[in-house]
């Protein structure tokens, strides 16, 4: 066994890994995306997002090479075989420079121009430039492979204080008008200059972070909680909530209206992610069609209260609001009931079509007397509460607040239910589950509806922001992209929602000038995802349980509980 | 003593393949009644017609006095008939706990909008299922197990949870699919204590798929034999161990010379 291993273990797949790196890099220079990303400085003026694109192919080489060398028990290998991960990594990106400096104007390679050359060579010319790439490369490989050998502790720290640093640096704008208001305008100058962090703010930030997430709280203090005896640990939860509840309350406020409307948007997101976490998380029906479920309570609330539309605007904004939902609901079950004896991929398809349909039917000459066909419906009123208008962002943001903990707050309690077994024992085994007494056909048909449900509040709220809605806000993206956040997030978690709107959905908001690559990175965090933290940001517990079962097992040594039933 | 379940001429098809043919049988109330066979004989065919996961072509099954063919299979168990499967299918990423608990829906009566508004009733209910879950865990030997997942247990306990999964429902019929496939002897000799418990301490009545001879000829009362879906033979025993037409099902015609089930098994 430990021969075969030596055997396959040689410098081989450390140069694989580094040339694998190397090659990923190459393509992403080759599709503008470094060139695109370096317009964004993170620290001073001489680390750009672009550079550390570049260099992490060698970061990442260096990584993996370490670990599966370490994982080989070839500790002594780990370092020098990451070196050369590192300075193979080089190679490729060798070729871009060469294309750049030899034919800087190609029709073809329009992405490979002068510009990416002095990105990658730092600006010392082609030749220099190179030779430095190299042995920067090699560097990052090493750093890459040690950072494998050091302890978890310190490892955990690093990565906190570099996530610091990095979106400190790459929010810089962001970061500056929310902590303005904290520290002074002066404090905020010096902190962020020319849109990056201050390369002396960085080192310190650095420091301070690593040393807090070294010598702070951490685990010990989740222990600690965890031996207080339950009546302390029920108060403790409860001043947590109240303390997040009054965060969240004050967050618009301190981040200011731009940041209110990405928060608003992620907020929307939420409320779709609590459902279709139902469908998919909990009850285990692939749900591709969910976008339509939104477009119903979008054009239920439009149709309702748009003076200008259909109806002429009968109700406001609070009396439509349950109408939405309900016609959610019912478009959750008719669409539920074709679908009652499909699985997996078959389900995924048909109700795939179901949300295309319903986006061409929204298209559609046929019933435009009614949603505008292609001019959507115009003139949705904000709604207002005792003669208030929610006009800003801010008002808004607090109405999906609202909206995220009631959904959030019905899911926990439905998980925690017979209803939260049935579905579960459902995503299991289906067979099974019936042979236990469970009604699939409303056990299905419920996970729809309530599903449906709480997309088609988020559309109605949707609908009343933005005022003016079109067929085309409702595509195949939107499912996709609220499908991807929950599996990011962590499927069956709750505040894996949370975290995975953030993620999916918050920073794209933030990065848009580089919105032409979104979806490639959203495919490239997917993939990563489901190679190394297949269970998500925020896992369920029991997720995290079937991870770490294993050593759960040897260290309790189970078999020994199992006696005997009959004596 | 009544008949629990009573299979009349029950015939099960598949294209032209006829699984179950002609079947009729009576399972008395109290009664350890085993249906053995070689492979493909149709045995789980039949316990998938009584759990209503086929709907046989042809005949009755009456299971109380009532009939169930072509029942769903959620209505059949909230009668009172359960099962456990030839390869154990838990739920595998719930807790054994959980596993449990799914077993009891039948009798929970709470509506989902009481989880909601967590009322009194909702409390209460969950409270004694816990309880009832946690019970069971004991009764079958499991104690102390129940937080874990159901997929890393062992496999003896593995069997065990199932068992506890289907006595959940509090059955009166319970349908066992070889509950010692894959045990060693002395797991078996507990397994066969366990049934008998269940039968003499629940009065559970229990047909067993086996094929393990020690095990069936140690435990039945009553034996019905299958082959190519069709019954050869029926009876206590020590009359199925002699009877010439089952040995010959089990061992090929000339082989029937000497040769009994119970050896065969032992070679």
């Amino acid at each position: 066994m430990n021969l075969t291993q030596e055997h396959t273990l040689d410098w081989r797949t450390a140069a694989r890994n580094g040339l694998l790196g190397g090659t990923i890099i190459l393509y992403f220079g080759a599709i503008g995306m470094v060139s695109t990303f370096s317009v964004r400085n993170m620290v001073g003026t001489f680390l750009n997002l672009g550079q550390i694109l570049s260099i992490m192919g060698a970061i990442a080489a260096g990584l993996i090479t370490g670990r599966t060398f370490l994982k080989a028990d070839q500790r002594a290998k780990v370092i020098q075989m990451g070196a050369l991960s590192g300075l193979l990594a080089g190679l490729p990106p060798l070729i871009l420079i060469i294309m750049g400096t030899l034919v800087p104007n190609s029709t073809m390679f329009v992405n490979i121009n002068a510009e990416l050359v002095e990105i990658l060579t730092f600006g010392l010319g082609a030749l220099v430039g190179s030779l430095a790439l190299i042995v920067v490369s090699g560097l990052m490989g090493v750093l890459g492979a040690a950072f494998v050998l050091l302890g978890e502790k310190y490892r955990k720290a690093l990565i906190n204080a570099l996530l610091w640093v990095l979106l400190l640096g790459l929010f810089s704008e962001n970061a500056g008008t929310v902590l303005q208001k904290f520290l002074g305008t002066s404090a905020v100058r010096w902190l962020f200059q020319n849109k990056s962090l201050n390369p002396i703010a960085a080192i310190i930030i650095f420091a301070l972070t690593f040393a807090f997430s070294l010598f702070g709280v951490g685990n010990k203090g989740k222990t600690k909680i965890q031996s207080l005896p339950s009546e302390k640990q029920k108060q403790l939860r409860l001043i947590y909530i109240v303390l997040g509840l009054v965060f969240a309350l004050a967050l618009p406020w301190m981040v200011g209206t731009f940041l209110s409307q990405v928060l608003f948007i992620v907020g929307l997101y939420v409320m779709m992610g609590m459902g279709l976490n139902i469908v998919v998380g909990f009850a285990g029906l692939l749900d591709l069609g969910y976008v339509a479920f939104f477009a119903f309570g979008a054009y239920t609330m439009g149709v309702l209260t748009s003076p200008g539309g259909f109806t002429g605007g009968i109700l406001n904004f609070w009396l439509a609001l349950p109408i939405a939902i309900l016609v959610g609901v019912t478009f959750g079950i008719i669409l539920g009931f074709p679908v009652l004896n499909m699985r997996g991929d078959y389900l995924a398809i048909v109700t795939l079509g179901f949300g295309e349909i319903i986006r061409v039917l929204a298209y559609s000459n046929w019933l435009a007397p009614i949603i505008g066909g292609a001019q959507g419906v115009l003139g949705i009123p904000t709604p207002s509460l005792f003669g208030f208008r929610l006009g800003k962002p801010e008002y808004m943001y607090y109405l999906v607040l609202l909206g995220s903990l009631v959904a959030a707050f019905i899911a926990a309690r439905l998980r925690d239910s017979r209803l939260g077994r049935q579905w579960m024992a459902m995503r299991e085994d289906e067979d099974v589950a019936e042979t236990m007494g469970i009604n699939l056909v409303q056990t299905k048909l419920l996970a729809f509806a309530i599903g449906a449900g709480f997309s088609a509040a988020s559309g109605a709220i949707f609908a009343s922001r933005l005022q003016n809605i079109f067929p085309n806000s409702f595509g195949i993206l939107v499912s996709i992209n609220v499908l991807s956040l929950i599996i990011v997030g962590g499927l069956g978690s709750l505040p894996g929602v949370v975290v995975g709107a953030a993620i999916l959905v918050g920073m794209p908001e933030l990065l848009r000038e580089f919105a032409e690559y979104r979806l490639l990175m959203y495919g490239l965090l997917l993939i990563v995802m489901m190679l190394a933290k297949p269970e998500g940001f925020w896992p369920e517990e029991t997720r995290k349980r079937e991870l770490h079962a294993k050593e759960d097992w040897d260290n309790n040594d189970a078999d020994a509980e199992v006696v005997g039933a009959a004596d | 003593m009544a008949a629990i379940l009573t299979a009349e001429t029950v015939t099960k098809r598949f294209g032209g393949l006829v699984a179950v043919n002609n079947l009729s049988l009576e399972i008395q109330h109290g009664q350890i009644y085993s249906v053995i066979g070689p492979n493909g004989a149709g045995k789980t065919t039949f316990f998938n017609c009584v759990t209503g996961f086929y709907t046989p072509e042809e005949g009755k099954i009456i299971f109380n006095g009532h009939e169930i063919q072509g029942l769903s299979t959620d209505r059949v168990t909230r009668m009172g008939i359960s099962r456990t499967y030839q390869n154990i299918r838990l739920f595998s990423n719930m807790t054994a706990l959980e596993n449990i608990m799914v077993g009891e829906h039948p009798h929970l009566k709470t509506f989902w909008a009481d989880a909601v508004f967590d009322t009194p009733r909702f409390r209460k209910e969950e409270q004694q299922a816990l309880a009832e879950a946690q019970r069971l865990l004991d009764f079958v030997g499991l104690k102390g197990l129940g937080d874990h997942l159901a997929r890393n247990l062992p496999y003896g306990a593995q069997r065990r949870l199932e068992v506890a999964r289907a006595l959940a429902s509090q059955p009166k019929l319970l349908l066992l699919d070889e509950p010692t496939a894959g045990m060693n002897p002395h797991e078996t000799g507990e397994m066969i204590a366990f049934i008998q418990m269940l039968r003499d301490k629940l009065g559970i009545t229990i047909l067993l798929i086996e094929h393990d001879m020690k095990v069936v000829m140690s435990i039945s009362d009553q034996i019905t034999v299958l082959d190519f879906g069709t019954k050869i033979a029926e009876g206590k025993p020590i009359d199925i161990q002699k009877n010439p037409r089952v040995i010959e099902a089990y061992l090929g015609r000339g082989a029937a010379s000497g040769l009994t089930p119970a050896n065969a098994a032992a070679n």
